[in-house]
């Protein structure tokens, strides 16, 4: 089969791409608003087809570490979850990202905190981006914007989570995981086989003592001399990272006066403003970070730079505001706009939040 | 007899098994763990399984394991060992997976893990070194040390209305349908190891049936964290730990033991070794 | 062409199914489609809506509070939605329940009394249907060819043998429109 238009929502299409590009194991959690992506494998059924292991495990807590685990022996593996249930996971995260070790797990994000409500947010931006767990470590973040980008994240998550051999996390939410739209799914890929995973990740714990010599995984290193090498090392991948990895998108920023920065179902949101802005001819663009670590601090002082103002629309009390304001170093003043608990921004708000900030 | 006598290949009697790294333990002497430790090697050896084998190891006094066995390992986060076996057997179904756990991490942060573990069936071995308390982080109370008795969070004597009850887990795991071997077994006589490793050898053989979790607890002193020398606590283990927490199967290939059957029974009768040392 | 819809009532009267025909009729017309469900307990037997967007472009925001089209099932529907139907959009409703009718003087207002049809019928399940039916005679976004291969993308294949019965439920709808209040 080639590649094949479907209808599908946001979580299946997680769902679906893990099975296509020849994901090894999902491990998963129910809760809302995520549960179709465990639904949708164990409805499709990969371990009849591709060999793909699904199980539906105890916890987050067990999830997680079965991902760790996993990825442990060299195997593609991912989880999926909602905030409250991603929070559970980031004692693992820290675990996986200690071990250097590659692994995929997505938040659909839900407003908080605590248990909050299940309805959409993006209130989680702090948690993935800045570490979440202990220790110096973060996650290579990617912001879906679209049902499509779900899909296409899934591979390119694992590329990345392979190159740097750290965590990444797809940061979804509560619209983009509910929303069906048209995806273009590729064809079956096949899994690795175990002798392109000896031969490729000779870090994996694969029981066949590698070279003759056993292998640990584990992210313990009690001496503290040997305990900073091993940061250092993972902080110079960081920054390889930075330089080579920073993705956005730029909408309409070449005639624009003031700037709309937003990731996700925001940004879709400030689209259709934008097009109500323009309409009564304020000239603003869109900056989409679609790495929301790294940062596209790059892109965001350069186009940003040439702004008389610029709003950060999020679906949160303002984080990411935050990395808007370095990147600019300030030079430019950045304000806020957002609804959250769960309450998704309307198009003419965010228009209103506009015209006020250009008055 | 000469050295050079002595060294001749003819005379070895013993020695280390390969699968054994060239390390010194940390572990106290008179402690189990190194024991069970060149057990699980020797049968690894044995069963000549050193090439397709991981092991997983826990946070407690064995968190180190990885540094001893020549075979890969996986260190798993507090309590999750279960969870991390079950990821590799599933995703490497034709590897030999263990877990090692002690009483801390098995039975109290990762008592969730284990059960799921042991009721999903997982086609793992499952190591269990029950010592009744936390050895590792200076002597605190565990959720299978004996009602009465002192720790440095309980040094009052374990007082079961305020701290709980004396935890049977592997009781309890035996009653789960995705078990197919539960044991106790004790290694503290030449003549009780050797039969432990009969019995973790038929835990690391029931892998090739794909039957469930074959688990295998082996209690053990911790003798500086009773407090005791290591004759002392092997003699108050056996006088003590081992009338409520008796050796012997309690499932094999499936089925429950007579005995174990007999014994579960008791368990609403108040338990004397308790009482007394409660009295104390 | 962007034609931004909502479709609201009580879960159960085939919201999201109609809402999912009608989207993947979309598809098969080569349109950019968006299909965003409310969730939730909201889905538990209480109200249930679902935001439809069919264009030629692609789609902003799959969430709007502002609509071309709404189509209403039940009065807690009509009490939220009526308002947010853009100047000179549409507004249909089934009468069945509705105790406050719509007001509204600037957008355009059919009804389609689809409840007693499909009961007096004796196919309360294609309800959903005959709805869709009323819409498609005032707005025929899609071809009934593009509508029966969407019903054959979203309907499972045991279903098959029932796309001509939702056929003809869509064609009984049509003929049920009556204008309310037009421009």
């Amino acid at each position: 089969m080639a590649k094949e238009l479907k209808l599908m929502k946001g979580n299946q299409a997680i769902a679906e791409a893990a099975i296509r590009m020849g994901c090894d194991g999902y491990f998963g959690y129910p809760i809302t608003p995520q549960s179709e992506v465990l639904e949708h494998l164990m409805a499709e059924r990969p371990y009849l087809t591709t060999g793909m292991v699904v199980l539906q495990a105890e916890s987050e807590l067990a999830s997680i570490n079965m991902v760790y685990a996993g990825a442990s022996t060299g195997k593609r593996v991912m989880t999926s979850s909602s905030s409250p249930g991603f929070s559970l996971m980031q004692e693992g995260l820290s675990y996986i990202a200690g071990a250097e070790l590659p692994a995929l797990c997505v938040n659909v994000v839900r407003g908080g905190p605590g248990l909050g409500t299940i309805q959409p947010s993006q209130s989680d931006y702090f948690q993935t981006t800045k570490g979440g767990g202990h220790g110096d470590y973060r996650l290579i973040t990617l912001a879906p914007a679209s049902v499509q980008e779900m899909y296409d994240f899934v591979e390119l998550g694992f590329d990345l989570a392979f190159k740097y051999r750290n965590p990444a996390a797809i940061l979804s939410d509560g619209v983009i995981g509910q929303v069906m739209e048209k995806v273009m799914v590729d064809d079956y890929k096949p899994r690795w086989t175990n002798e392109y995973i000896e031969e490729h990740c000779p870090w994996a714990a694969t029981g066949h003592r590698a070279g003759g010599k056993s292998t640990i995984v584990t992210s313990l290193e009690l001496e503290a001399l040997k305990q900073e090498a091993i940061n250092e090392r993972i902080q110079a991948k960081y920054r390889k990272c930075e330089e080579e990895d920073a993705r956005h998108e730029a909408i309409q920023c070449d005639d624009a006066e003031y700037l709309f920065v937003a990731y996700g179902s925001a940004a879709r949101i400030c689209m259709k403003a934008m097009e109500l802005a323009r309409a009564e001819g304020i000239k603003v663009g869109l900056v989409r970070p679609i790495t929301l670590w790294p940062f596209p601090t790059k892109a965001v002082a350069e186009i940003g730079g040439r702004m008389k103002k610029i709003l950060s629309v999020e679906m949160n009390a303002g984080q990411m505001i935050e990395d808007v304001k370095l990147a600019v170093n300030c030079n430019v003043p950045v304000e806020h706009y957002g609804r959250y608990g769960g309450v998704i921004p309307t198009p003419v708000e965010i228009f209103e939040a506009l015209k006020k900030m250009v008055k | 007899m000469t050295r050079e006598d002595i060294i001749k290949p003819e005379n070895l009697v013993y020695k280390r098994t390969s699968v054994l790294k060239d390390a010194t333990m940390h572990y106290c002497p008179g402690c189990g763990h190194g024991t069970v430790h060149r057990i699980i090697a020797e049968v690894i050896e044995e069963m000549g399984i050193q090439d397709n084998v991981v092991g997983i190891s826990p946070v407690g006094c064995s968190v180190l394991a990885y540094n001893y066995f020549d075979v890969d390992f996986v260190e798993a986060a507090h309590g999750r060992a279960p969870a991390c076996a079950s990821a590799i057997k599933r995703l490497r179904p034709e590897t030999f997976v263990f877990s090692y756990q002690g009483d801390g991490d098995l039975a109290s942060i990762g008592c969730a893990e284990v059960m799921h573990a042991c009721n999903r069936g997982e086609n793992i071995t499952m190591i269990f070194i029950n010592n009744g308390i936390y050895g590792m982080t200076g002597g605190q109370m565990a959720p299978t040390t004996l009602e009465g008795m002192e720790t440095v969070t309980c040094p009052y004597g374990r007082d079961p209305e305020i701290m709980g009850h004396t935890m049977r887990l592997t009781e309890a795991l035996a009653q789960l349908p995705g078990t197919y071997y539960v044991t106790r077994q004790a290694v503290y006589t030449p003549a009780l190891a050797r039969k432990c490793k009969k019995a973790i050898r038929q835990a690391f053989e029931n892998q090739k049936l794909n039957k469930g979790v074959s688990f295998v607890e082996v209690t053990s002193n911790c003798n500086s964290g009773w407090k005791m020398t290591a004759v002392q606590a092997n003699k108050w283990m056996e006088e003590n730990t081992l009338k409520y927490f008796p050796l012997g199967d309690m499932k094999v290939n499936g089925k429950f033991d007579p005995k174990f059957i007999e014994r579960i029974a008791t368990f609403d009768q108040p338990n004397e070794t308790l009482y007394s040392l409660r009295k104390k | 062409m962007t034609e931004e819809i909502i479709i609201a009532g009580f879960g159960g009267q085939g919201v999201l199914s109609m809402g999912k025909i009608l989207a993947y009729a979309g598809i098969m017309q080569d349109k950019e489609v968006s299909w965003l469900p409310s969730y939730g307990p909201e889905m538990r037997g209480g109200t249930s809506n679902v935001t439809v967007i069919l264009s030629d472009e692609r789609i902003c925001s799959p969430y709007l509070n502002q609509f071309d089209t709404a189509i209403i099932l039940n009065q807690q529907s009509m009490d939220k939605f009526e308002s947010s139907v853009k100047p000179g959009g549409l507004l249909i409703y089934d009468p069945n329940g509705i105790t406050h009718h719509p007001t509204r003087k600037d957008i355009n207002i059919y009804q389609v009394a689809a409840a007693d049809k499909a009961s007096e019928l004796g196919i309360s399940k294609l309800f959903n249907m005959i709805v869709l039916g009323g819409f498609l005679k005032v707005k025929p976004l899609v071809t009934p060819e593009m509508l029966h291969k969407g019903l054959e993308k979203s309907l499972p294949e045991r279903h098959h043998h029932l796309i001509p019965k939702n056929e003809e439920a869509v064609e009984i709808g049509k003929g049920l429109l009556k204008p309310y209040h037009t421009l």
